[in-house]
């Protein structure tokens, strides 16, 4: 049900540009209006959730400690999985942010009789990894498109991406790989019980809507190609705030990449898609574990009533004289005075 | 009580790779004997001021929540949401990869999906999508969404009673979410409608007015301990002090008040006394800041703070220089992640430097805190303790990772150092199920309640299961830890998956190892246990 109705929802949108500028010619709305707009809700939504997470206090210095704390000098500490410095937290979340370094370290649990087995998982990981380096390196090698002249980096990049000269034109490696990742990805969510039975019809939909982008992506290069030229025309008005319809048509199917493209951007902010941004502000992964060192300052903290010592001690009072237990009634009048004063 | 079934048969009904075949939102919460707690007396909450729900039953059909009860929960989430980024953060993020699902050892012990780390928080994350977002409310199920119903307060109080807050999953998780938090928050909104559990609650009051979780009054306290002194006696043939609230110690030394009373605690709290007397410590214990632990912790963060407001107060009164602290899990996660916060700053303390060696604690310079590992390892590096390990001969020790002390604080190494020079015989349980990845008792964060049993020995199958295997394979009898709860549960976890294997805390392993000045010939280590080849001489 869940997988049917992101599945169908994705065909839908795919039509949306088919009948639109297929039928209809609305090339203007498809090329540049609406764009602009997904653009914009992209932009300032994203600004909005990171105003919001910035805003929201974190109370307590929280890490999950993955590692040991630093203690004493003969003790080697784990930098990484337990960062007391800033420079370690940054080296940690590099790790985090670009190499998934806590999927890593996923397990398979299963339980044989009764015994608990666990084994390597890395599957998930795999698709992640594949599926996350791809999209950054295609997003990378789409800047061709909107920056002129095109920066050698890019170029090499496209280069590097194009090695194996499969195909003619040569297939990128990272647009198998990104079909690879997103396969597996969905995969898992079918296949794995676990995974399926939390999944939400909001996790296929994502998959399937970047797997239409990339699919409509190869197509539009490899076998129903489109006017680059004209693309390039486009894109850079757009870039440039100058926008205007390129003049040559350009085929539908580029329409149904950048409408879906587009979608993408709109849908970003406000879904789990925002992951992606969250994962810097993540409390128990940008913290330093140094609590006891540098103090961390809870900007709503308010006291708190407590048994002071003198009403415990007026309670006490005859079991502990009676015990032989010291009896401070100096420090009552102290703090009696001091509150006084204050 | 229900009737805890064996344990060949109590995980038949586990599949871990089977899912039901209804939408978890409409399975609805079933109240079946030895998987809930039972709920806080209401007197209990008189005294502390706040509001409760008079007398009533989880398992009863229809809860008395209060007529604004919506509006409650409502406002005591969005209150939350805005003043704590770690949870808005985690409601917004989660892409249920699923990387947390099997980490869970209340997963693993009962199968339960709802008990996968990423549903657990689904149950308040598609209450925030159902109620605050127009996503949500459009879209429902097919976004994460649903309306919140009696029947979710119901799931909550089930669910964020079935989590121990031990942070396994957020180990694994790509972005850190750490159900510890969910669950803290989720108790602590609970409680705004009155909801508690009366094992987690009564702690609490005896903890705020008499200092201690269980109610020990001062002289008892004493009594206690001049009991245990009488058993080191026996045992070493020497005569030890043990100075209760005294003005211009060096440190104040606070442990969890389990290790003044319960077995097998009490034999680490010999440890401590016995080292201390070694090497001649300055310092006192207090019968007002009597508990390191902290049953507040386990209900809301509020009062956690109140009850570990005496220490420092403590601290200040006694004039000592610093404080050393006990072998105690959760009481470590809020000294090291929370005290400096709440309590700090401490310019009336010293940075703590360790009378016997100079080594100066610089990691701890700001709170002015030292766990007793750190300083005894500290110690042992520096060849000031006497030690005959052979004295530990009878025993082959794993070591049980806490938690807390894992997750929240990073302390691996101390322990073991210490464990491996006390001990001849010491064995790691599997790679998988130690340090970082260490499995929670089952009982921990207030849920060590009797009626809770079948759920705890669930819970406690992962960390019971691994102890089976380096029992059967290397012999182990003799589980080691650091944590008080760990001391109070884990001998019934042991004797219900793996008897035979006892449970000790590390410096009661020191304690027996400790060759102390002016003993006698010990026969037998702190429980009157003969040592290994003085059987006859018992």
């Amino acid at each position: 049900m869940n997988v049917f109705f992101s599945f169908i929802i994705t065909l839908i949108l795919v039509l949306i540009p088919v009948v639109g500028v297929g039928l209809l010619g609305l090339d203007p709305l498809f090329g540049i209006v609406i764009p602009y707009v997904a653009f914009l809700i992209f932009f300032f939504g994203l600004i909005y959730r990171i105003i919001d997470w910035a805003r929201s206090p974190q109370p307590f210095k929280i890490p999950t400690t993955c590692g040991q704390q630093k203690s004493l000098p003969w003790i080697k500490h784990s930098r990484l999985e337990s960062p007391f410095t800033m420079k370690e937290v940054y080296l940690r979340m590099f790790f985090e942010v670009f190499l998934f370094r806590s999927l890593f370290r996923n397990l398979r649990a299963d339980l044989v009789g009764k015994r608990l087995i666990y084994g390597s998982a890395k599957w998930l990981w795999l698709g992640a990894i594949l599926f996350h380096l791809s999209f950054l390196v295609i997003m990378l090698r789409h800047l061709r498109f909107f920056i002129h002249p095109v920066p050698s980096l890019v170029d090499i990049i496209a280069k590097v991406d194009g090695f194996f000269q499969l195909g003619i034109p040569p297939i990128y490696h990272t647009d198998l790989f990104i079909l690879a990742g997103l396969f597996l990805l969905l995969l898992r969510r079918l296949v794995d019980s676990k995974v399926n039975y939390l999944s939400h019809a909001s996790d296929y939909f994502p998959l399937f809507l970047i797997l239409g982008i990339v699919i409509s992506g190869i197509l539009m290069r490899t076998i129903f190609k489109v006017d680059v030229q004209a693309v390039k025309e486009l894109a850079y008005g757009l870039a440039t705030f100058s926008p205007v319809l390129p003049s040559h048509k350009i085929g539908v199917l580029f329409y149904i990449h950048l409408f879906l493209v587009s979608v993408l951007a709109a849908y970003f902010p406000f879904s789990k898609l925002v992951h992606m941004v969250g994962v810097f502000f993540s409390p128990t992964r940008n913290l330093p574990n140094n609590n006891r060192a540098e103090r961390y300052i809870n900007p709503w903290d308010y006291p708190v009533k407590y048994t002071t010592y003198c009403e415990w001690q007026e309670r006490f009072r005859d079991v502990m004289e009676e015990a032989g237990i010291p009896i401070d009634d100096e420090w009552c009048k102290e703090t009696a005075e001091a509150q006084k004063q204050a | 009580m229900s009737k805890l079934p064996k344990p060949d048969e109590l995980l038949s009904d586990v599949k871990l790779h089977d899912m039901p075949s209804k939408h978890w939102m409409d399975l609805k919460p079933e109240f079946k004997p030895g998987s809930y707690l039972y709920a806080v007396e209401p007197q209990v909450m008189e005294d502390l001021g706040r509001p409760h729900l008079g007398k009533w039953q989880p398992h009863d059909e229809k809860w008395p929540l209060p007529e604004n009860w919506k509006e409650i929960v409502r406002e005591a989430i969005k209150k939350r949401l805005e003043r704590n980024r770690a949870f808005k953060l985690f409601m917004d993020i989660c892409v249920r990869c699923g990387a947390c699902a099997d980490k869970c050892h209340f997963f693993l012990g009962t199968g339960d999906p709802k008990n996968m780390p990423v549903l657990r928080a689904e149950l308040i994350r598609s209450i925030i999508k159902g109620e605050f977002s127009t996503f949500g409310k459009l879209f429902g199920r097919l976004s994460g969404g649903r309306p919140l119903t009696e029947d979710v307060i119901k799931e909550w109080f089930l669910y964020f009673y079935q989590c121990t807050e031990c942070r396994r999953c957020s180990v694994f998780c790509p972005y850190g979410i750490d159900t510890a938090e969910v669950t803290i928050m989720m108790r602590e909104i609970l409680h705004e409608l009155g909801i508690a559990v009366d094992w987690a609650m009564k702690p609490v009051r005896f903890s705020h007015f008499v200092g201690n979780h269980i109610g020990l009054q001062p002289h008892t306290i004493k009594e206690n301990i001049e009991y245990l002194l009488y058993d080191i006696e026996q045992i070493t043939g020497i005569q030890i002090e043990v100075p209760i609230n005294r003005k211009g110690a060096e440190i104040l030394f606070v442990t969890p008040s389990a290790d003044f009373f319960a077995d097998p605690g009490i034999y680490t709290f010999m440890g401590y006394v016995l080292l201390f007397h070694h090497i001649g410590l300055d310092y006192t214990i207090s019968t007002y800041a009597s508990e390191g632990g902290n049953f507040g912790f386990f209900n809301t963060l509020e009062f956690a703070k109140k009850l570990h407001g005496k220490i420092y107060e403590e601290a200040k009164r006694l004039k000592v220089k610093w404080i050393l602290g006990g072998e105690c899990g959760h009481m470590w996660r809020v000294w090291h992640q929370y005290h400096n916060t709440w309590f700090g700053p401490f310019d009336y303390l010293e940075v703590p430097k360790s009378p016997i060696t100079g080594t100066v604690f610089e990691h701890a310079k700001d709170n002015k805190i030292v766990h007793i590992c750190e300083f005894t390892a500290d110690l042992i590096a520096h060849g000031k303790l006497k030690i005959d390990p052979s004295r530990n001969d009878h025993l082959v020790v794993t070591f049980h990772d806490s938690c807390n002390t894992s997750r929240a604080m990073g302390i691996f190494e101390e322990p073991r150092f210490i464990i491996k020079n006390v001990c001849n015989n010491f064995v790691e349980m599997p790679e998988n199920t130690i340090r970082e990845k260490t499995f929670c008792c089952g009982s921990g964060s207030g849920l060590n309640a009797d009626e809770f049993m079948e759920m705890r020995m669930r819970g406690g199958f992962p960390r019971a299961n691994a102890v089976e295997y380096v029992h059967k394979k290397y012999g182990v009898n003799t589980l080691a830890c650091i944590c008080a709860i760990d001391r109070a549960v884990l001998p019934t976890l042991m004797n219900y998956w793996v008897p035979g294997v006892e449970v000790s805390g590390v410096h009661e392993l020191v304690g027996n190892a400790l060759i102390m000045e002016g003993e006698k010939e010990r026969t037998t280590d702190l429980r009157y246990r003969p040592l290994k080849g003085k059987e006859g001489e018992v």
